[in-house]
């Protein structure tokens, strides 16, 4: 995974409450074997006027010229702000897969639904949660400022806006240390090996059920 | 010290390591494995020349692409096809347990592993599928996971986990006749919102949850999700270890009596401390129905569609008129009023033997109304269909009009043929009524198995309490 540690970027603003995973890829796309290549995908129902499959030719198709991520002002974004329970529903990792291939590597809520939470941090996706309050004030800051942008920075833990202004947000301090040194979860683990081993054999004399 | 919650015990006992920085490497019993969720991971493994830590902790099976029709000649879809021969090639080169699609053990992965006896109490329990909440019907610590997850899990049997909030839902009292599993669960997302389970771990208790069956508890804790919460429970108690036994992965003798031992520990401690705790009257919970686009947005069946006009906060206000112009609807139009154009009947949440005795009792004797386009049983595995052709349900259902189909996901998520068309209303027993689930401009309605075989009959949704 890419570690992520400062970024200065477009905002887009995605206003409505409990955006599930369903509506950020649809379950057609779900059916390839590999990890990227969904981003073309990213909203589909919303995004085009027509329905959608794998395989065809997206650049062909007809756009929803109301869709927030089809206007111009918006081309570019790699921050999404988004309103409470963000990507709640179902499991699917394709649904950061999407986000990030299509550009976004920051997403910003009052609340975000658990499984994505840990899924976007998995693929280097910084997630923050702010008070609705201010999220709501980053909203109408959006509407009213062409190519508004936003900086950024893990290690700080800040958000500065334009006119200077800092916001502060909090973040696990093991998410944090993964997503700025872009981790693998999987190398970490496996150097407890003797641990794992050790757990194995205890259990496995208490509980051999488990273990067939 | 206080007790321990069910959720303390079960994360407790498999703690690998606490790694000091606010998670732990939580040790995973049962890892179940399917098609849409696993491809991604296998291949991550291979890339990295791994191999399955514990080959035996896994389970697969291909449930969300298969057809409910004739199965004889493949799947037709080729990209749906590719995926599970994808499965198929996987499993047989890491050499993991698959109940391939002919199979009659096949089915949806949250049936089958209750039904083999492969969820047992105490375990944890993850997939890559939301809906793993499900097991935790049996005193067992489960939850969904991401691709990511898989490949952890399938590489060191661990995962890293931050330790949950913990919640504890009861539903006092009884509820009336008529009202089911899917009512309860319904209603506490009514009452809680979808996301008021986020970051907990919930546990169902109170003497509505424990008069329920095992597979009523199935039925609520799989929903748990739809209610935030990664994780729903239900203490053990004799029904757990009555329905476990003799199950083809259940232990036996001298180890079935060390594992009744250890099991029957598995409850919440009298003087256990939860984060937070809703208290549900089961009495006044009547059967429901969404009317909306999240699984929040329900009312009781003898209500009507909300108005955003009395909602004071401008987000879910909004939120509601959104939904209220994909489902179509009006608001106050009474839900009796609202006619129907499909109805299916299946999924993890609503499949089980149970579910389709449920179905089959209202059908009995009815005809699906004129109105429907089509009225569908998808039994939840090839063992559930074949004990309901064996009791005579199939033919119940059929004479009633309903189509009887073979096992899999089906029209819960519509990665198969089996889909709504745009503008298409359905009675569904499934879990989840988000725009586009269903199939591309469908609009889906969640109720009970009796409820949609009421709205079959009928053609319209209907108290099934009063026909």
């Amino acid at each position: 995974m890419d570690k992520f540690t400062q970024l200065k970027a477009i905002v887009a603003p995605m206003d409505r409450p409990n955006v599930d995973t369903d509506a950020i890829i649809p379950k057609q796309f779900l059916k390839s074997i590999k990890r990227s290549g969904f981003g073309p995908n990213l909203f589909d129902e919303w995004r085009y006027l027509d329905h959608g499959e794998p395989g065809m030719d997206n650049s062909q198709r007809p756009i929803n010229q109301d869709f927030v991520l089809n206007l111009p002002r918006y081309k570019g974004a790699e921050i999404l702000i988004a309103r409470e329970n963000f990507g709640c529903g179902s499991s699917r990792e394709h649904a950061p897969w999407a986000l990030l291939d299509y550009g976004f590597r920051v997403i910003i809520a009052p609340s975000f639904a658990d499984i994505f939470y840990n899924n976007s941090f998995k693929n280097g996706i910084l997630l923050i949660k702010l008070d609705a309050e201010v999220v709501d004030q980053l909203f109408k800051d959006v509407a009213v400022e062409d190519g508004y942008e936003l900086d950024v920075n893990l290690a700080e833990q800040t958000i500065t806006k334009a006119d200077g202004a800092v916001i502060k947000f909090d973040i696990d301090e093991f998410r944090k240390h993964r997503l700025l040194n872009g981790l693998d979860d999987i190398g970490l683990t496996l150097q407890h090996v003797d641990d794992i081993k050790a757990y194995e054999q205890k259990r496995s004399a208490q509980a051999p059920w488990l273990f067939v | 010290m206080p007790g321990k919650t069910l959720y303390d015990k079960l994360w407790d006992a498999h703690v690998v390591r606490d790694n000091g920085d606010g998670t732990a490497l939580l040790y995973i019993d049962r890892h179940l494995v399917h098609e849409v969720t696993s491809p991604q991971a296998f291949e991550g493994l291979r890339m990295a020349g791994r191999k399955p830590w514990r080959v035996n902790a896994n389970l697969a099976v291909p449930d969300h692409n298969v057809p409910t029709t004739d199965r004889s000649k493949g799947i037709e879809d080729a990209v749906s096809r590719i995926q599970v021969e994808t499965l198929d090639s996987n499993c047989s080169e890491f050499g993991i347990t698959e109940f391939k699609m002919d199979d009659i053990r096949q089915g949806i992965v949250h049936v089958i592993g209750p039904e083999q006896g492969a969820t047992l109490p105490g375990m944890t329990v993850v997939c890559g599928d939301s809906h793993t909440s499900t097991h935790g019907a049996f005193g067992a610590l489960a939850h969904g996971i991401g691709t990511s997850e898989v490949e952890h899990v399938l590489a060191t049997q661990c995962l890293v986990q931050k330790k949950s909030n913990t919640m504890l839902v009861s539903v006092d009292g009884k509820v009336g006749p008529g009202v089911t599993a899917k009512d309860i669960v319904l209603a506490i997302i009514g009452e809680i919102g979808t996301a008021g389970g986020t970051g907990y771990a919930i546990e169902f208790g109170g003497e509505a949850i424990r008069d329920l069956s095992i597979e009523g508890r199935m039925t609520v804790c799989n929903m748990a999700i739809e209610a935030g919460a990664r994780a729903g429970m239900v203490a053990v108690d004799d029904k757990t270890i009555e329905y476990v036994k003799g199950r083809p992965y259940a232990p036996t003798a001298e180890q079935w009596d060390a594992a009744v031992k250890e099991w029957n520990e598995l409850h919440s401690d009298a003087d256990a401390k939860f984060d937070t705790v809703v208290h549900l009257d089961a009495a006044s919970i009547q059967p429901q129905v969404t009317w909306g686009t999240s699984p929040e947005m329900v009312v009781p069946v003898g209500a009507k569609v909300p108005d955003p006009a009395g909602e004071s906060d401008a987000v879910k206000s909004d939120g509601m008129q959104k939904a209220l112009a994909y489902m179509g609807l009006t608001a106050n139009t009474p839900i009796s009023e609202i006619k129907v154009d499909k109805v299916f009947i299946g999924s993890c949440t609503n499949s089980r033997i149970e579910d389709i005795r449920e179905a089959a009792a209202v059908a009995k004797g009815r005809k699906v109304a004129d109105n429907i386009k089509l009225a569908m049983v998808v039994p939840g595995s090839g063992l559930v269909k074949q004990q309901a052709e064996a009791e005579g349900l199939d033919k119940i259902l059929l004479e009633a009009g309903f189509e009887w189909r073979e096992p899999g996901c089906s029209m819960c998520l519509a990665m198969n043929a089996d889909r709504l068309e745009p503008g298409e209303r359905c009675a569904s027993t499934s879990n989840r009524n988000f725009e586009g689930r269903q199939g591309q401009g469908g609009r889906t309605h969640l109720v009970s198995p009796a409820m949609a075989a009421a709205a079959a009959v009928a053609g319209h949704f209907v108290d099934v309490r009063t026909i």
